[in-house]
């Protein structure tokens, strides 16, 4: 199945994307766009106070009004949903407490938006102020009623603390340790659709709820949880996102508030938030603050990486405790790192829940490393691609942390932009203003755990073969604009020798097809993907054992290829279309229909935390960007990216090509303006609800980009194929501050990197703009984990051992230094 | 998708009637009179082809052609619009034959998620019939209202390139470094 040599074929080739034409043609069904007899709108009363108990919601003004049919509160809905099994922390609406400016806190049916938004406006909520807690610093102080009644600290959610090897003999075995504080602050994803759900009552008392949703099988579980209902009874159907990034990945409120409100009513019910809304929803890029202590030797590598992140969570859990994780787990899977400690913590404060958007947990991170190493590079003298290039994780090898890297293609992505740029030419020589700067990253390919502790598949895909030569293929796998239903039509037509217009997708409806686990972490083409070709693969085979015994030749003789199915030794002269092969292997077995599956490889860690990183495979990315910086006002111009990604081998280049250059338009969308930010004088209310305040890239502001693809085939992806859609940011943001001190001499450890924080960096003795000041943490028992080169086996030691490193100065790769 | 409590003012009916020109046909449609040429497009025409994606004039997703000429339709009452063409996305194509853009959008996966996708089409086909050879800068300066968030824009001009090159050469095809990326 995996890794075996490509046919030449559909696999591979820039083919339509098999829902382009029906998007162009404005004919794709959004969310919002669907409408059924009798529907009725809904509307969300949010909270206007930051912290406040609610004594009493007064709906009664609201019920009397024209056209009201329902209103819910919470104690219609008082069971806690959320979408880790660890944070169950979220109500559909607020019972008890409401914790950000935004938090729902009743809702309305009528029978028009306009009757549903005066009714909305017409609840009367009394509250009890609560003390809110706004930052990060108030929080570690104590300041601030606690926001929730579980976490690890107060209103510290979640801490971690954990060392591979021994960090304290790395440094000593040290030429120079670097030690540099960084910020990154929180951004939303602002997906062009806002996010819409519609549910249905059916008579036999069931619901279905069609939603723009990445992830229908959890919001399946978070409706039968909060519903009280089988989830044999609820049937939900995501709808193609309008741009996902992240954003529509936890089940959410309205989408159980609509549910609830069709069940009451018996009617239809729609919802489809308004963008102000939409950046309550959130569920965005944590603001983290970053301290990095780093000792290398003189040649660059890496003695010891201590690593701590301080993660602003928001209101709830969200994905919070594995974005917490993910802030420490992918530093080593670029360069080798002999002794590697993470401590991270995450914050409940009275904001929009922060969570996973495009990277979750590892631009930030990656950013702080890359942007230090800029500056080991400069003090070592070297160039920083060689610093890079001198340091790569072997392929095929285990990390500080039990990461197992499979194919390794950042050397020739950062060979690629270096020599495309002219960066070895340029950096350091470029008149005063103008600068260019590199970076690089990597991502996981698909969690290796899923959300919820089981032992079933996170994929399955199902077909069923057409006498007339269509296949329907069966997947829950939901097309957020990455191109999933196109990679899946393609996997399937790439097997069976058809074409993808012969293929009639079903996807993301949880009463039709199988699981899958949702569009996140950049899993769908590697597991979807391994498990359409084992689907299509059984089919083959049943139709290659027909064909077979027809023509008279041996089953390892037929071929797939044009729409037939021939003999390979004489294929114009024994052959036949595939609708007749078909009709064939019917005539024989029965109905046609087969299903695959996909269980990612059992990763090595095993110590408490190792459940976030590990992957069947990891992509590279390596970025150039160039600038022009004005140093009387600041402002920057990006000139051009030359980014490469090792996406292992694409499936369909032109979209991968598009996933790469959406990235680095995000990237650099995060690096130069975007920031969901809050008034603290102002109860914590966001200072730019608005596409037109909150900014973002526009034509004007996106520089050309050249991208290279570097196909280095994984042995665990499907024909190879490794992600694209969230790597290719992650470099972009630290190349791009990279570049700003290569242009005009000052460091912004801090993005976005604006006009003001580098005319403020200018004015600086120190040069610099960003983060000095840490907040107090006190961080819980480390969990010690000796490294594979010490003869760990993935098991962290027992507490009383772990006083006691093993001896002897070991560097990565099991070699004594 | 509301996004403001909705009320006629108190001098004006419930609904007025209102008779428009939408992708070539009459449309007679009653509509209160406050509600957008997006909202009445959308609900009471059935034309949800036009998106919508902040309904303040903010984000271009909801422009469609009015006189041949692009707005936001969220911004626009449809009773200014009598006796003006409008142009939806769904008005673009030729009988069954789509626009040299739809097909050329479609082609390079300059629609990703699709939903700027209508309003960027409806601004590039103005381009386009403006200026039928339009340089790089052209269409990014056509093009900078319209926020799109998942394809950098990279793949729309290329795109909008294809369309207008097909004008004279039918079988214009896109180039290998947008297709497969640069080599060396």
């Amino acid at each position: 199945m995996s890794g075996r040599a490509p046919r030449a074929g559909v696999v591979g080739a820039p083919i339509t994307k098999v829902d382009g034409p029906a998007k162009c043609a404005g004919q794709t069904k959004f969310a919002d766009d669907l409408v059924l007899p009798r529907m009725l709108f809904c509307k969300i009363h949010r909270a206007h106070v930051p912290h406040a108990r609610i004594v009493n919601v007064d709906v009664s003004k609201a019920l009397a009004m024209p056209g009201v049919i329902a209103v819910l509160t919470g104690r219609d809905l008082p069971i806690p949903f959320g979408i880790l099994p660890v944070s169950q922390d979220e109500h559909a609406l607020c019972p008890d407490k409401v914790r950000f400016v935004g938090d729902p806190v009743a809702a309305v049916a009528a029978v028009s938006e306009d009757a549903a938004f005066d009714a909305m406006n017409a609840i009367v909520v009394e509250y009890e102020p609560l003390d809110p807690v706004f930052s990060m610093h108030e929080a570690a102080e104590g300041r601030g009623h606690h926001l929730h009644d579980y976490g690890d600290d107060g209103n510290i959610h979640k801490k971690v603390a954990l060392e591979f090897g021994d960090v304290a003999r790395g440094f000593a075995e040290a030429d120079e340790v670097f030690e540099d504080v960084l910020f990154y602050e929180g951004n939303t994803h602002l997906p062009m659709e806002q996010h819409a759900a519609l549910a249905m009552p059916e008579p036999d008392g069931k619901v279905t709820i069609w939603s723009s949703t990445q992830t229908p099988h959890y919001l399946h579980r978070a409706l039968a949880k909060v519903l009280e209902m089988p989830p044999s009874r609820i049937r939900v159907i995501a709808c193609p996102n309008g741009g996902g990034f992240g954003g529509k990945s936890d089940p959410f409120n309205h989408e159980i508030v609509v549910a609830a409100l069709a069940l009451r009513t018996g009617r239809p019910v729609k919802i489809c938030l308004t963008r102000e809304e939409v950046f309550y929803c959130h569920r965005g890029r944590h603001p983290v603050l970053m301290a990095l202590k780093t000792g290398v030797k003189k040649d660059g590598s890496i003695t010891a990486l201590h690593f701590r992140s301080y993660l602003d969570g928001g209101a709830y859990g969200s994905y919070g405790v594995a974005s917490t994780y993910y802030t420490g787990a992918l530093q080593t899977v670029t360069y080798p790192i002999a002794n590697y400690r993470f401590e991270g913590a995450r914050f409940f404060t009275n904001k929009p829940p922060c969570g996973p958007k495009r990277g979750h947990g590892t631009p930030q991170p990656r950013f702080a490393l890359e942007v230090q190493l800029d500056k080991i590079a400069a003090r070592l003298g070297m160039n920083p691609a060689d610093l890079r290039l001198k340091h790569l994780v072997p392929p095929n090898s285990l990390t500080a942390n039990y990461l197992k890297v499979g194919s390794m293609g950042l050397g020739p992505c950062i060979e690629k932009v270096v020599a495309g740029s002219g960066f070895r030419e340029k950096h350091g020589r470029l008149p005063r203003g103008k600068g260019i700067g590199l970076a690089c990253s990597s991502y996981i390919c698909g969690a290796g755990l899923p959300i919820y502790w089981n032992a079933m598949p996170h994929t399955g895909v199902q077909l069923r073969l057409d006498r007339g030569g269509g296949v329907a293929v069966f997947c829950g796998e939901i097309d957020i604009g990455q191109g999933s239903d196109t990679v899946l039509a393609q996997f399937v037509a790439e097997v069976l020798g058809i074409d993808p217009l012969d293929i009639r997708l079903c996807v993301g409806d949880t009463d039709l097809t199988p699981v899958d686990l949702g569009s996140y972490s950049s899993r769908v083409t590697l597991m979807m993907g391994n498990a359409a070709i084992q689907a299509a693969e059984r089919a083959r085979e049943l139709l290659a054992k027909a064909v077979a015994a027809k023509l008279e030749i041996p089953g390892e003789r037929v071929g797939f290829g044009g729409g037939r199915v021939y003999d390979v030794e004489d294929p114009s002269g024994k052959s036949m279309t595939f609708a007749e092969a078909v009709v064939l292997a019917e005539s024989r077995f029965g109905t046609i229909g087969t299903v695959g599956s996909y269980v990612p490889p059992p990763s090595a860690g095993r110590y408490r935390g190792a459940g976030v990183g590990p992957s069947p495979a990891y992509s590279y990315s390596a970025a150039v960007v160039e600038v022009d910086v004005d140093p009387d006002s600041g402002w920057i111009k990006v000139e051009r990216v030359w980014i490469a990604h090792d996406v292992g081998r694409s499936i369909n280049p032109v979209l991968v090509i598009g996933q790469v250059e959406g990235s680095v338009y995000m990237g650099l969308g995060e690096a130069l303006m975007e920031e969901q930010v809050f008034r603290a004088n102002r109860q914590g209310v966001h200072k730019i609800p608005s596409m037109l305040e909150y900014k973002s890239p526009t034509t004007m502001e996106m520089p050309d980009v050249v991208t290279y693809l570097v196909e280095d085939p994984d042995p665990n992806g499907p024909f190879g194929a490794k992600e694209v859609g969230q790597g290719p940011l992650l470099p972009v943001p630290p190349a791009l501050a990279n570049a700003v001190y290569d242009a005009v001499g000052v460091r912004v450890d801090e993005v976005p990197i604006t006009p003001e924080k580098i005319l403020k960096a200018l004015d600086s003795p120190q040069k610099r703009y960003g983060p000095t000041r840490l907040p107090r943490v006190e961080w819980p028992e480390t969990t010690r984990v000796p490294t594979p080169w010490e003869g760990g086996t993935g098991k962290a030691l027992e507490p009383e051992k772990a006083a006691a490193p093993a001896a002897g100065p070991i560097g990565p790769g099991g070699v004594r230094s | 998708m509301r996004r403001r409590a909705s009320r006629p003012p108190a001098e004006e009916p419930r609904t007025i009637p209102l008779r428009l020109r939408v992708n070539g046909e009459p449309v007679e449609v009653m509509a209160p009179p406050h509600h957008t040429l997006l909202e009445v497009l959308r609900e009471e025409m059935g034309l949800t082809g036009t998106k919508h994606g902040c309904e303040l004039g903010e984000c271009g997703t909801c422009t469609v052609l009015l006189d041949g000429r692009p707005v936001l339709s969220c911004l626009v009452l449809p009773r200014a619009c009598q006796g003006k063409p409008i142009v939806t996305v769904e008005g673009l194509q030729r009988g069954a034959e789509p626009d040299p853009l739809q097909r050329a959008f479609a082609e390079l996966g300059a629609a990703q998620c699709g939903y700027c996708t209508p309003g960027i089409l409806c601004a590039a086909r103005d381009l386009l019939d403006r200026r039928p050879d339009p340089t790089r800068d052209e269409i990014r300066e056509a093009l900078s209202g319209n926020l799109c968030r998942c394809t950098g824009y990279i793949k729309i001009y290329e795109a909008v390139e294809l369309a207008a090159r097909r004008r004279t050469d039918p079988q214009a095809r896109p180039s290998d470094e947008t297709l497969y990326g640069r080599r060396s």
